[in-house]
């Protein structure tokens, strides 16, 4: 973060032409102010829906969350589609704005929903989507407007940014509630408001990648992203990505499983993913960092060893408030050493003109893996118990680490 | 360059100040004057038999405060207290009042019981946002659904948690989950479990309650000193029990509809027959017995009635007013 703000003054300045005297470029926290803003403004409506659903519309949440269910496999597929368009009219800034906006817009739409269910259920779905449209072309540019040899420093300074905006929203959505007596349609209005501060950042602050003229200016065909996969190098981090996705534990057990495992107080339970955040937050940069230094697939590897070692944690004799604050601070190198990281390390064995589509293809593969992963760990919680669901979880993610340490995919960007 | 960043911060300036303007016009709560005749000051006791009780909310100052009517005379100027309450059920000289605190995140809840003159005799600060509030018919426990999220499979989704608190002993149990559970005599084990809508057999002992597991729900059957619950019927939620305690008045889901899932039914626990009541709209509440032939509940901002033999039809007994509670 502190690399963010004592570059914030010149934001705004011009990317240059070569990124050695600057290793992250102007446009990349421009984006990352982007995220910033936008995370905000997001994170305050997830902060106060439950609140609004129940007691402003007297709705029941459970009602909801079965309709919220529907919606969330849109988002892998918009995704790709995303991606696939800003290649295809080389236009990663309108792309990532058309998604920006959309989310923006779904906070009005929240106003004007009323206590429809199914207006409430068809907004927060036009919101993923909008979420999922724009991360690829976003990541693109990121990829695009820095050096790649800063690539991880510059993917950990955007995501230290976009967590320091998921940290604030909660506070911001507080503040709005005491400022309006407890109404919830300010919250919504402020978040638009917000939201719209980010997409204007974007629009004026924020270069678009200028595609250099090639030789043939056919589009980029649906053919040719999936040709991207003929590429032997990005084939092997598409599928590993997605197999340690497969055997990768989400947060959300991770949660209940340290819950149970510490007693923890119920009122204490949505603190934890501040932790989580709070560690990646400090060390996305260092990480970032160091993974230029030593080798992306290197500390995208050691953040999976890191998970290991929480689920282990999580199985050991420690108890208490010392394990919680070591398996959140595990949680959070996970974090800090793959998400950014996984970006850096596949942005550069792309073409440029294809940068959008394949960082989608990724994201996609280990998202959807991911989702499977819930799916399975939830069986063999119930299946089984807790420690055998665990210890088959942690096993298998060591296996599938150990064996892409062995195979070493990436050997030559490593 | 320059002109541009200082057209973002002429814009960012804008939008903050239009966000704070409508924060600032959003605390003004409508019009100073109650939009229904109400009677203010004087003192409101859960005692006095021949009662409605419910939640206030009638445009105005006394906004979401709690307010009685006398039963056969629903229509009179209703008379409000100064408890504010999102939920609110009372029974035998006790008072159960759930309130969330107001603009905190993560949702809390004050879970407050009362005597008869609604006096505060015992506050309990719980995490979540007010569903579910029973007092049993001897008033001496109070029971409440309280909706939680961050806790369950889905990211976005919600989980409940129910407790009870006993006036007798002093105990606490913030959630009933740690329960055991029977199905089909085997016990059942789930991380997914979810228990709401507990309602008290007179006895003081046995009571019923829903449990939410794979996108079921059922009905259990519960001994309090025990604590082992038994599923005995799918799709009942929110159970209710008549104070003869022969029958229950549920929701019973009846369509995959999202907007209108649930209908009113009340189910004979002697003979498991179940009878659809003459509410035809999608009720999302759990039900009150004014007595042994007639359920009160809240639905489109007002309180109804209708007969719970499946006979007659639905009454509008106040309206702008929820959580019922008859004594």
């Amino acid at each position: 973060m502190y690399i963010a703000t004592s570059r914030g003054s010149d934001a705004a300045a011009d990317v240059p032409k070569s990124g050695v005297k600057r290793a992250v470029t102007g446009n990349v926290v421009a984006l990352g102010l982007v995220s910033l803003v936008t995370d905000i403004s997001s994170e305050m409506v997830t902060a106060v829906l439950p609140l609004y659903l129940v007691l402003g519309l007297g709705l029941s949440p459970l009602q909801f969350g079965v309709l919220d269910g529907l919606y969330s496999g849109v988002t892998a597929v918009v995704r790709l589609v995303g991606g696939h368009l800003a290649d295809r009219w080389q236009k990663l800034k309108a792309v990532a704005c058309f998604g920006y906006g959309l989310s923006a817009l779904g906070k009005i739409g929240l106003m004007l929903a009323g206590s429809s269910t199914v207006a409430i259920g068809a907004v927060l779905a036009a919101d993923r989507t909008g979420k999922g449209v724009r991360t690829a072309p976003r990541d693109a540019l990121i990829t695009l407007s820095s050096d790649p040899e800063h690539l991880g420093r510059a993917f950990g300074v955007h995501r230290a940014m976009d967590t320091f905006g998921a940290f604030l929203g909660p506070l911001v959505a507080m503040a709005v509630l005491w400022l309006s007596l407890g109404s919830y349609d300010s919250v919504f209005f402020t978040s638009f408001c917000i939201a719209a501060i980010g997409v204007i950042i974007l629009v004026v602050l924020v270069k678009d990648h200028q595609p250099k003229p090639r030789a043939e200016r056919t589009k980029v065909s649906l053919r040719e992203t999936a040709g991207l996969i003929r590429q032997a190098s990005f084939r092997r981090i598409c599928v590993w990505a997605a197999l340690l996705g497969l055997v990768t534990l989400s947060d959300s057990f991770l949660y209940l499983v340290l819950q149970r495992r510490w007693e923890l107080g119920a009122v204490f339970f949505p603190l934890l993913p501040l932790g989580t955040a709070g560690v990646y937050l400090l060390l996305a940069v260092p990480f970032g960092r160091l993974s230029d230094r030593i080798g992306r697939w290197k500390v995208f590897l050691g953040g999976h060893v890191a998970l290991v070692v929480a689920l282990l944690a999580l199985l050991g004799p420690v108890d208490g408030g010392i394990l919680a604050v070591l398996a959140l601070v595990l949680h959070g190198v996970f974090y800090a050493a793959t998400d950014g990281v996984l970006m850096a390390a596949a942005g550069p064995l792309l073409p440029e003109h294809q940068r959008a589509s394949g960082l989608a293809l990724v994201q996609t593969g280990q998202a959807t893996t991911r989702m499977l992963a819930s799916v399975l760990f939830g069986l063999a919680w119930t299946t089984w118990d807790l420690h055998a669901a665990v210890l088959v979880a942690a096993g298998a993610l060591a296996v599938v680490v150990v064996a892409a340490a062995v195979l070493r995919p990436l050997r030559t960007y490593a | 360059m320059r002109a541009r960043i200082l057209g973002v911060a002429a814009a960012v300036v804008v939008l903050i100040a239009a966000a704070v303007g409508y924060g600032v016009l959003s605390r003004d709560r409508g019009p100073a004057v109650n939009s229904v005749a109400v009677v203010t000051g004087q003192p409101v006791s859960v005692q006095a038999k021949g009662q409605l009780l419910f939640r206030n909310t009638a445009e105005g100052p006394d906004f979401g405060h709690l307010a009685t009517v006398p039963a056969d005379r629903p229509g009179e100027p209703r008379k409000v207290s100064g408890l504010s309450c999102d939920r609110f059920a009372a029974s035998a000289g006790t008072a159960l009042c759930l309130a969330a605190q107001p603009g905190v995140l993560p949702p809390m809840t004050d879970v407050i019981v009362l005597d008869k003159d609604l006096k505060e005799i015992r506050r309990i600060e719980l995490p979540g946002t007010p569903s579910r509030g029973r007092v049993s018919p001897d008033g001496k426990l109070a029971y409440w659904t309280l909706f939680v999220n961050g806790d369950s499979y889905a990211e976005t989704g919600f989980s409940t948690r129910a407790g009870i608190f006993n006036l007798a002993t002093g105990k606490l149990m913030k959630s009933i989950e740690e329960m055991g559970l029977l199905l089909d005599g085997k016990p059942y084990y789930s991380s997914d479990v979810n228990y709401w809508g507990i309602t008290f057999a007179p006895d003081g002992k046995k009571f019923y309650a829903t449990v939410g597991t794979k996108g079921k729900t059922y009905l259990v059957e519960a001994d309090y000193e025990k604590l082992v619950a038994r599923m005995i019927r799918e799709n009942v939620e929110c159970p209710s029990l008549s104070p003869d305690a022969k029958r229950i008045a549920f929701k019973k889901k009846v369509s995959a509809d999202l907007a209108a899932p649930w209908r009113l039914a009340v189910l004979d626990l002697a003979s498991g027959k179940e009878t659809m009541l003459a509410e035809t709209r999608s009720v999302d509440d759990q039900a009150a017995w004014l007595d042994d032939r007639t359920v009160a509940y809240g639905v489109d901002s007002a309180v109804w009635s209708v007969p719970a033999d499946g006979s007659g039809a639905p009454r509008e007994l106040v309206a702008q007013a929820a959580s019922p509670a008859g004594v």
